[in-house]
């Protein structure tokens, strides 16, 4: 069965004055419709990837791959046009702060229906049912008033509801989240990833769950990539976090606080050279 | 000049929806009256600062009227007759009821009043101006936003060289080579002043700007006359408000293009067209219509020497001719007005602001 998504070593490079820096060296992974999480700190080239997929590195930054394929599609440096026929319609994203990452000056629900009509190509009326129809299905409870509301008038959960909303009405088979609950109170924070969980199982979409919260990985992700310095040092099942190999992943876990285990000073991570360019530690499963 | 607040900061946040409606329209009718009152205080600066100007001046009024030859009794009469015996405060009363029943005083080098003058001289200020801005906009606005747009790019470079020789080159010499080259080698546009000889005086004076006067009396004739004649000092005073206004343009779409819903609205697959005007420069509308009105204000005061050029019977001449005639009623007149102007138009943009940016109801 081909991966919904098939990335096998993607670098992405940008010129600088000494030479060109790579912000992403070799990464590989498949998505199958499960929910993979991206961790790393940050300047580790999750957020960058996450770009590289969707065609965003702006020029001068450059793209490279062995293979980048959709559906077994090669969708690697498509030209523009094609591209924009792909995003938002089959590959979308969520960004990390909704007071940012939404327009102004554009009512929320103008900006749901701008993708949707876009994508569907339907009318006013069908993309304004349509609006209203994800508002409720990212439980917002009185859709009609956060239709026509400005960004700055609803909260931050809510404006990120809204946002993975947009995001899912044009029915995408891929969502990229950049650390979609970074910006959001704890409080908010579960019950959004809650919504976000369920929609996305509902669709049997391919999730990719791009964090620097290793826990909140691990209880939210089937399979996790750990990511340091532009390279995949580990890849395993979320459920044997805890059994990493990695010196760099045993080092993330042991800089968290436990209850269960507590300590008198939380052990401070140290990087070794030797991490960025060493093979990852367990090798990718035999099908790939 | 007066500055009202243009970056009034944005409203609080989302209220329960049943007290919205009337809490925003609260919000609005307080803010309409501060708007009104922050428009009457400035106005009473104004008149402070231009009676403490005409009190100041080493010029002394009465010798003005009533001639170096006076007696001293001529002199105590025309003294008395002004008021100036009166206390200060008292002076000043008296001027701002002048003032606001329109009345300057009568200019010495005319002869005539000077709100006479103003309205002789004004509308041919303004015609230009309005003209000289239409042109910088049209033209500078879509040229900003394409330089930001394709930034670095071949358009980029022509925005950057056109605008650095808006900012440095003296706008007589330009006016010079253009009236030379458009007018006297190229017979092109028409030479000095406003209209040709033959049209002069032909059309009903109604607004005071020719080109409106002649469409409405539905003269082609004197319209494409007058149009040639104003074209070259538009063009000209166009370019400097292009230069600005395309400069200030670049660099507000730039600071949008970067901003995390430009990402968003790339996500969705928009056009890069849609991207750019239906985003990003939505969001730009109120700082660049500060600009425009800016500029627009200095297109007003300070187009002199482009008046001078092209013999442009207009506000500029008038008060740079009535200053070196230590003519105070007139200078003063026209500063009332000038300042008068640029409230107005702050007050204006300051109304476009709240209609066009959904924060600052």
């Amino acid at each position: 069965m081909t991966p919904l998504l098939s990335v096998r070593d993607l670098r992405v490079s940008f010129p600088t004055r000494s030479g060109s820096f790579q912000a992403v060296r070799g990464v590989s992974f498949d998505l199958g419709r499960e929910r993979l999480g991206v961790v790393g700190e940050s300047g580790s080239g999750k957020s960058m990837t996450g770009r590289a997929i969707l065609g965003l590195v702006r020029p001068p930054g450059k793209v490279t791959a062995e293979r980048l394929e959709l559906d077994g599609e090669s969708i690697l440096n498509l030209p523009e046009r094609r591209m924009r026929k792909l995003r938002g319609a089959r590959i979308s994203m969520v960004m990390q702060d909704p007071k940012f990452s939404l327009n102004p000056v554009m009512t929320i629900g103008r900006q749901i229906m701008e993708s949707y009509r876009l994508h569907s190509g339907q009318g006013g009326q069908a993309a304004r049912d349509k609006a209203l129809d994800m508002l409720r299905a990212v439980q917002i409870r009185d859709p009609e008033r956060v239709f026509d509301a400005y960004p700055h008038e609803i909260s931050g959960g809510m404006g990120q509801r809204a946002m993975i909303a947009m995001m899912l009405a044009p029915d995408p088979e891929i969502l990229i989240a950049d650390e979609p609950t970074s910006a959001l109170d704890v409080s908010v924070r579960n019950e959004v990833l809650r919504i976000m969980d369920k929609l996305v199982r509902d669709r049997g979409m391919g999730l990719i769950f791009i964090s620097h919260d290793l826990n909140l990985v691990g209880q939210f992700c089937d399979r996790v990539l750990i990511m340091y310095a532009g390279r995949v040092v580990e890849e395993l099942p979320a459920h044997d976090l805890h059994a990493a190999r990695h010196p760099y992943t045993q080092g993330l876990l042991n800089s968290l606080p436990r209850l269960d285990q507590p300590v008198e000073r939380l052990s401070t991570l140290q990087r070794q050279d030797s991490w960025r360019d060493a093979d990852i530690a367990t090798p990718l499963p035999g099908g790939l | 000049m007066t500055n009202t607040d243009l970056s009034a900061a944005p409203g609080p946040g989302a209220s329960p929806p049943s007290s919205r409606r009337g809490a925003r329209l609260g919000r609005r009718m307080r803010s309409l009256g501060g708007l009104l009152l922050s428009l009457a205080l400035t106005l009473l600066g104004l008149l402070l600062v231009t009676f403490i100007i005409g009190r100041v001046m080493p010029i002394d009024p009465v010798l003005k009227v009533v001639g170096e030859r006076a007696t001293q009794a001529q002199y105590e009469a025309a003294r008395l007759a002004m008021g100036l015996d009166k206390p200060l405060w008292q002076q000043f009363l008296v001027y701002m009821g002048e003032v606001l029943r329109g009345d300057f005083g009568r200019s010495i080098s005319t002869g005539h009043p000077v709100a006479q003058d103003l309205r002789r001289v004004f509308p041919a200020t303004f015609e230009l101006a309005a003209l000289g801005t239409l042109i910088g906009v049209c033209v500078g606005v879509p040229l900003g936003v394409v330089a930001a747009a394709r930034r670095g790019g071949w358009i980029d470079q022509i925005a950057r060289v056109v605008a650095l020789v808006g900012y440095s080159m003296p706008i007589f010499w330009l006016g010079l080579m253009g009236l030379l080259l458009f007018y006297g080698i190229l017979g092109w546009v028409g030479g000095p002043g406003r209209q040709g000889i033959v049209y002069d005086g032909m059309v009903p004076e109604m607004t005071g700007m020719i080109l409106v006067d002649s469409l409405l009396a539905g003269d082609w004739g004197a319209f494409r006359d007058a149009f040639s004649h104003i074209i070259l000092p538009a063009s000209l005073l166009g370019y400097f408000s292009l230069a600005y206004v395309s400069r200030m343009t670049r660099s507000f779409m730039l600071e949008q293009l970067s901003a995390e819903y430009i990402t968003t609205a790339r996500v969705k697959g928009l056009s890069e067209r849609r991207v750019v005007w239906a985003h990003a420069f939505r969001n730009i509308l109120v700082p660049l219509i500060t600009v425009i009105a800016l500029s627009f204000g200095s297109l007003l005061e300070g187009s002199v020497l482009t008046e001078i050029v092209f013999s442009w019977p207009g506000l500029g001449q008038y008060i740079t001719k009535a200053l070196l005639a230590a003519d105070m009623n007139a200078v003063l007149g026209g500063t009332v007005l000038i300042g008068t102007c640029f409230v107005a138009l702050n007050i204006l943009s300051d109304v476009l602001y709240r209609t066009l940016d959904p924060r600052a109801k």
